[in-house]
Parts: structure tokens; C-alpha cells; sequence
């Protein structure tokens, strides 16, 4: 059996599957991102609107941005990874999963709990003040405990397979699963001050912890936002398309390529600090050779439509996942040109970052997720099919919409501040104050703060649209209709 | 090549996957403990004292790092604005570092004696009634709540585990030193003085009578970036 019967066939007998735990992922996933959006919408308001500064300490920025980057990365991301992997994987296998129903719901509740914690302590102020690895020490040995559990499950499902290939999302996944493991506990080594106490030092310091972080940080968009996002994109693009993955070979290079190179670009986000050259350096040309690795996982996925083109027509779902490639593409060229050192000067500090991780985390993560649960929900709860088909597509537009006017409302205000730091007058004085940069920022903060909102918004169509699914109501809408071939057209 | 083996077997998988995420790592991380040229050699450097400790712990707590930089970079526009280029040994004693990745608000590693005690309490108690176009949420609470600092000898204790150099004399008088340093009762600036150099002494707050999280944050704000003598670095030795 080749790689591509793999994906489209499967088998149709999913009774011996265990569903439920995954029904109950695809909840939770789906709380999650509204959550984790809604709190993005309203800390980008609190930048374009200060004077409604409620002046309230749980509200703050400093405190609500991680409940924000974690609610979306770890609460939304992690809960359709979960999901997803838990599909994919009993399928690809042709086996229930391993350790059982306790095991899997171990895992649900444990991951929930770990949310929880982490974003109650965010609020009242308990931080590591490490950028995406938040959580205090005990939080973090909780999710290290939950996560040795995932890894049982799906390795133990890959080991009880009935098949005798492991199917390429399983790779990708598994190479998420493991390399998180291994940045989660070494960068948040750390000693509390007491065992009763949430307080904790990190054991590294300095220029050794800002690598440390970046490593971790770094790996964190390559493995949990990109390598785990890819074994979702090997397994429901070519079912959604019903095509099989356009190369083998592809795969396999790309694969071993990305994980490879992913794991060196860290320091690029430590341009011109005080971190050693040589180690800046390395992280750059890394990141660049990365940008190649990077797009054979977009053509792969992009070329499965191939023969298959006409869907995009008729099928909003697959919009979804091919525009979220489509953006996997852009933002992987944009970030190998953004780690080079003249371009990063500028880039850095600014809201250009921003609007990169953006276009990443929107218009890759997110959109591929909502082609997976659009994907999922009918299958999960016994509907013959979406409760609307055209709401997927105005959830589609109004998104889409969303994100492009945040991203280019980031990329003006980013390149325009970091022009404006670096500007002098002609008696060679800084042109511009400080806050006068700031000021300059307002017009964009309010644009993205909009672009925010066309998002959230298009979520919550969403939410309508699996809800009614799951009750398997069908609405009554004009249906998508194949537009007649032209004759001659063909070629 | 045959990756048959891979694809077939899932304990080599794993094998396969961990070794090839592992390089890139070791090779980044490792020569960072073992070469010495990392840190630069300068005068000046000291762990925080108890009372800076605390005020960092709370620049930490409210997540400042989100918005300010502690990293200058080499270039004129940088250096002009902020001061002196930031150094490797200006961090050698953070735990966590705060660097920072994004400049909302400007760079604070050299924000030091630059302003007045007065003008950072009026400006973190209500930022717009100082700078009107500022985003900073504002932070009266800290002028109201009594700073807890029983702990703070466990904390010092904590971070010499880790590394810091903290000497027992320093921590057995960690929370005495809190008082000297913010001018609270039995108020002895001399006896700080001879535990940490360079140290900036005075009631922060503007409030005698207590010692708050504003005067912890405030003595923090108020040190940084102002240890390192510049007089006497040479850049030239430093090339990393």
C-alpha cells in the first residue's frame, strides 16, 4: 500500500474507534478559540483605546497578552492537534487507541486542567516571564506528565498498527509530540523558592536563557505551530480533496529537512543583542535555508489538488485548507527574509513581528483548523453533512478579510516605526521622540483591532454553523453547483 | 536511500527524530557554558539587592517584558536614544532574562536616574496625566498594597542555587536591607551600602511610612543599566 492509497482509503468501519474522546477535543478546541480570540480583539482595543483603561490588575496588557498567545498556541492549537492526531492516527493505523478510553480521557482532562491553571495564574500575576512558556513550575510539570500520556497513546497506536507503513502525518506528528517534550523541559528547568509557593528561578541566566528561550520559542512555532499543523495538513487535505498526496518523495525530504533545520533558527531572534555573533549568524543562514524545506510542504499540499482544482468551486472547505496553505507559503517566505540581519534591524522590536506571526498563526493555523473541524463535526456526530455550506463560505470571506486587514495594517506600522527610530534631521539630531512613534501607531492599532473583530466574528458563524451540524439540521440554502465546462476549455 | 526502516519500525522513527531535532540544538546551546569569551569581563557588576529583587519580580509579574525591551542595539539611532549598547554580563545575574522582543514602549535596560523617583510614581500610577499619548495600562494598585518581602532571604537563597553569587552575609541581612534601602524604619543605608555597590537609596514611593511594591519597582527601574563602569570596558577585547 503506497503512501497515497493510505490517506484517501481507510476504513469505513469506525465503530472499534474511539470517537468520543475526540468529540470532546473538537469542543474544547472550538471554546478555546473563541476565548483565545476574543481576549486578542480586547488587548488590541486596550492599545487603540487606552484613555478606557479600567486601571484593573487582572486586565491589564502585560497580563491578559499571554492568557491571549497561550489561549490561541496551546488551549486552541493544542486542543485540534490532540483531536486531530486522535482521528488520524486510529485511522492511518486501522487501530483503536492505545491504553484505552481512561488514558485518552486522562489526557482531555489533564490538558483542560493544564489551560486553566496556566491562564488563572497569568491573570493573577503568577509568570515565569518567559515569552510563550508562561506557566509557573508546577503547571508545568503537570502538562510535562500529561504530555508523556499523549506521547504513550499515539506511539502505542502506531506500534499496534494493522498496517505495516506508518502513513507521512504520523511522522509529523510524532516529531511534534517528541521535540515539544524535549524544548518544554529544558527550558523551564527551573528551582521554586518553596514547594508551597508558585514562585520558581529558572536555572539559566542571561545570554545562556535568552538562547535557551529562543530555542524553545523558536521550535515552538516550528514544531506546535508547524510540524504538528503539517501532520494535520497530511491527512485531511487529501481526504477533503479526495485526492492522494501529490509526491512521496516530496514528503520524506521535506520531512527530515524542516525538523533538521527548524531546531537551528532560534537566534534569529536575537539579532545585534549580546549574544555572540557566531551564534547569530547560524541562526540566520538556518533560517534561510529553512524557507526551502518550508515551501515543499506547501507544494505538496497545494499540488494534492491537482486534477482537483474544480473543488474549490463548490467546496468552502477546502478553501479553507488550501488558502491556509496558500498563507503557510507567504509567511515562510516572509520569516527567512525577515531573520536576515539588515532586514531584522529594522524588523525587529516592531509590530511587523506581529503581523508575521499573524499571517501564520491566522491564516495557516486557524484556517487549517477550521477546514478540520468543518472536516470532523458532520463525521464525529453522525450528520449526513454541514448544517450550511454557504455560511462556511461567508466565514471564509469575513476571515479572510479579517486577516489581510491585519497584516497590512502591522506591516505599515511596523516598517513606518522602525524607520521612525532610526531617522534623523538634517542637523543630525533623532527626528522623533519616542512617543511620537507611539502616537503615529494609533490609526494602525485601531485598523488591526477591526481586522480583529472581522475575525472573531467569522468564528462565531462558525460555532452557529457546527452547533446546528451536530443537531444534524440542514438549512435550507441554495446549493454549490459546478459552473458548466466550456467546451475547449479543458486543455 | 532506503528509508523503509523508518517508515516501518516505530522505535527507529523515534531514534531518528530525536537525534536529528538534537544538533542543531547542542551546537547552539552548549558553547555558550564552555567558551569564556560569552560574557564579557567588566566592572561593576552585582547581584540585585533584596529590595531591586523584589521590584524585579513584579516588573516580571506584570509582564513589562510584553512591551519594553532591556536590549540596546549596536547601531548610532540606539545608542543616541538609550545609551550604551547592552552587554552579556548586564544580564549574567537575570533569572529569567528580559530582554524583550518587542518595543510598544521604549528600551528601560538603561532607564536608570533618568527620571525622577516622583516622575515614575505619578507615571505608573496614571501614565496619560504625564505622556497624554501613551498605551501603558496604568498601575495605582502598587502605591496601595504593602510589599511582601518576609520570604525574600529564601528567594536570594533560591537564586545562589542557581548561580547568582550572593554572599551568606548578604542573605542573612536580606530582609533588613529591604528597610535600608527604601528608607523604612530602623532606616541604615550605610550597613546596604557596604553589602552592594552603587546602590540608589531613598523612599521611592513618596510615602515614608510604608515600604510598597512601588518602591520595589521603583529601586528597580531606578538601577537599571547604571552598574557596568563604561569608563573602563574595552570593546575591542570583547569580540565574540
Amino acid at each position: 500500500m503506497n503512501q497515497a492509497t493510505a490517506a484517501v482509503g481507510g476504513n469505513p468501519d469506525s465503530g472499534a474507534y474511539n470517537e468520543e474522546v475526540i468529540r470532546k477535543f473538537v469542543i474544547a478546541a472550538t471554546f478555546w478559540g473563541i476565548v483565545g480570540f476574543l481576549v486578542g480583539v480586547l488587548i488590541a482595543l486596550q492599545l487603540a483605546y487606552p484613555q478606557f483603561d479600567p486601571s484593573l490588575e487582572w486586565l491589564t496588557f502585560g497580563r491578559l497578552r499571554p492568557v491571549h498567545t497561550s489561549g490561541v498556541i496551546f488551549a486552541f492549537g493544542g486542543n485540534i492537534l490532540l483531536a486531530t492526531s486522535f482521528y488520524s492516527v486510529q485511522r492511518t493505523c486501522r487501530a483503536t487507541l492505545f491504553g484505552g478510553k481512561t488514558l485518552a480521557d486522562f489526557v482531555f482532562w489533564g490538558y483542560q486542567f493544564f489551560i486553566v491553571m496556566a491562564a488563572l495564574g497569568y491573570v493573577l500575576g503568577v509568570t515565569q516571564g518567559k515569552e510563550y512558556a508562561e506557566p509557573e513550575w508546577y503547571v508545568d510539570l503537570w502538562l510535562t506528565l500529561v504530555w508523556v500520556a499523549y506521547l504513550v497513546i499515539f506511539a502505542g497506536t502506531l506500534f499496534k498498527r494493522k498496517e505495516p507503513h506508518i502513513y507521512v502525518s504520523n511522522w509529523f506528528y510524532l516529531s511534534f509530540i517528541l521535540t515539544v517534550a524535549l524544548l518544554h523541559i529544558v527550558n523551564n528547568l527551573a528551582l521554586p523558592v518553596s514547594v508551597f509557593g508558585a514562585k520558581s528561578y529558572v536555572v539559566w541566566a542571561g545570554v545562556q536563557d535568552a538562547m535557551t528561550q529562543w530555542w524553545y520559542g523558536h521550535n515552538a512555532v516550528g514544531f506546535f505551530l508547524t510540524a504538528g499543523f503539517l501532520g494535520l495538513m497530511y491527512y485531511f487535505v487529501p481526504k477533503q480533496a479526495e485526492r492522494p498526496v501529490y509526491s512521496y518523495r516530496l514528503s520524506i525530504v521535506h520531512f527530515w529537512a524542516i525538523i533538521f533545520l527548524y531546531i537551528w533558527a532560534g537566534p534569529h531572534h536575537l539579532h545585534y543583542t549580546a549574544l555572540p555573533d557566531w551564534a547569530q549568524t547560524l541562526g540566520m543562514t538556518f533560517s534561510v535555508m529553512l524557507w526551502m524545506p518550508s515551501w515543499g510542504g506547501m507544494i505538496n499540499g497545494i499540488m494534492t489538488l491537482s486534477g482537483a482544482w474544480h473543488k474549490l468551486r463548490t467546496d468552502p472547505v477546502l478553501r479553507f485548507m488550501v488558502v491556509s496553505v496558500g498563507f503557510y507559503g507567504m509567511s515562510t517566505f516572509e520569516g527567512p527574509i525577515m531573520s536576515i540581519k539588515a532586514v531584522n534591524s529594522l524588523s525587529h522590536y516592531t509590530d511587523w513581528t506581529i503581523g508575521h506571526v499573524h499571517s501564520g498563526t491566522l491564516g495557516w493555523v486557524a484556517f487549517v483548523s477550521f477546514g478540520a473541524l468543518y472536516f470532523l463535526v458532520p463525521r464525529l456526530w453522525n450528520a449526513s453533512r454541514l448544517y450550511s455550506l454557504r455560511m462556511v463560505s461567508y466565514h471564509f470571506w469575513i476571515c479572510t478579510i479579517g486577516i489581510v486587514v491585519y497584516i497590512t495594517s502591522m506591516w505599515i506600522s511596523g516598517i513606518m516605526q522602525g524607520l521612525m527610530w532610526r531617522s534623523y534631521d538634517s542637523l543630525g539630531f533623532l527626528q522623533y521622540s519616542f512617543i511620537e512613534t507611539v502616537e503615529a501607531m494609533h490609526p494602525f492599532y485601531a485598523i488591526r483591532a477591526f481586522g480583529g473583530i472581522l475575525f472573531l466574528l467569522g468564528s462565531l458563524i462558525m460555532v452557529y454553523n457546527l452547533w446546528r451540524t451536530t443537531k444534524g439540521h440542514i438549512r435550507d440554502e441554495a446549493p454549490y453547483v459546478a459552473a458548466p465546462m466550456v467546451e475547449g476549455a479543458r486543455s | 536511500m532506503n528509508f523503509k526502516i523508518l517508515e516501518r519500525n516505530v522505535i527507529v522513527l523515534i531514534v531518528a527524530i530525536l537525534i536529528t531535532v538534537s544538533i542543531g540544538g547542542l551546537v547552539q546551546l552548549i558553547p555558550l557554558y564552555t567558551m569564556e569569551v560569552t560574557i564579557e569581563k567588566v566592572e561593576g557588576m552585582r547581584p540585585y539587592t533584596p529590595l531591586e529583587l523584589a521590584g524585579r519580580n513584579i516588573y516580571v509579574r506584570e509582564g513589562c517584558y510584553l512591551c519594553h525591551s532591556q536590549q540596546v542595539r549596536p547601531f548610532r539611532d540606539e545608542v543616541e536614544r538609550y545609551g550604551h549598547y547592552s552587554l552579556a554580563a548586564e544580564s549574567m545575574y537575570d533569572h529569567p532574562f528580559q530582554w524583550g522582543s518587542k518595543r510598544t514602549g521604549p528600551d528601560l535596560s538603561r532607564v536608570g536616574g533618568k527620571y525622577s523617583n516622583e516622575w515614575h510614581v505619578g507615571h505608573l500610577v496614571g501614565p496619560r496625566d504625564l505622556v497624554p499619548e501613551t498605551v501603558m495600562p496604568a498601575y495605582p494598585f502598587m502605591l496601595e498594597r504593602d510589599l511582601d518581602f518576609g520570604d525574600i532571604a529564601l528567594h536570594m537563597d533560591t537564586l545562589r542555587a542557581v548561580g547568582v553569587p550572593y554572599t551568606a552575609e548578604q542573605i542573612t541581612h536580606a530582609f533588613e536591607d529591604v528597610k535600608n534601602q527604601a528608607n523604612g524604619e530602623e532606616f541604615d543605608p550605610d550597613a546596604l551600602l557596604e553589602r552592594y555597590a552603587k546602590v540608589p537609596i531613598g523612599d521611592f514611593d513618596g510615602d515614608p511610612e510604608r515600604i510598597t511594591e512601588m518602591d520595589a519597582l521603583v529601586a528597580y527601574l531606578q538601577m537599571l543599566g547604571t552598574l557596568v563602569d563604561f569608563t573602563a570596558f574595552k570593546p575591542e577585547l570583547s569580540h565574540r
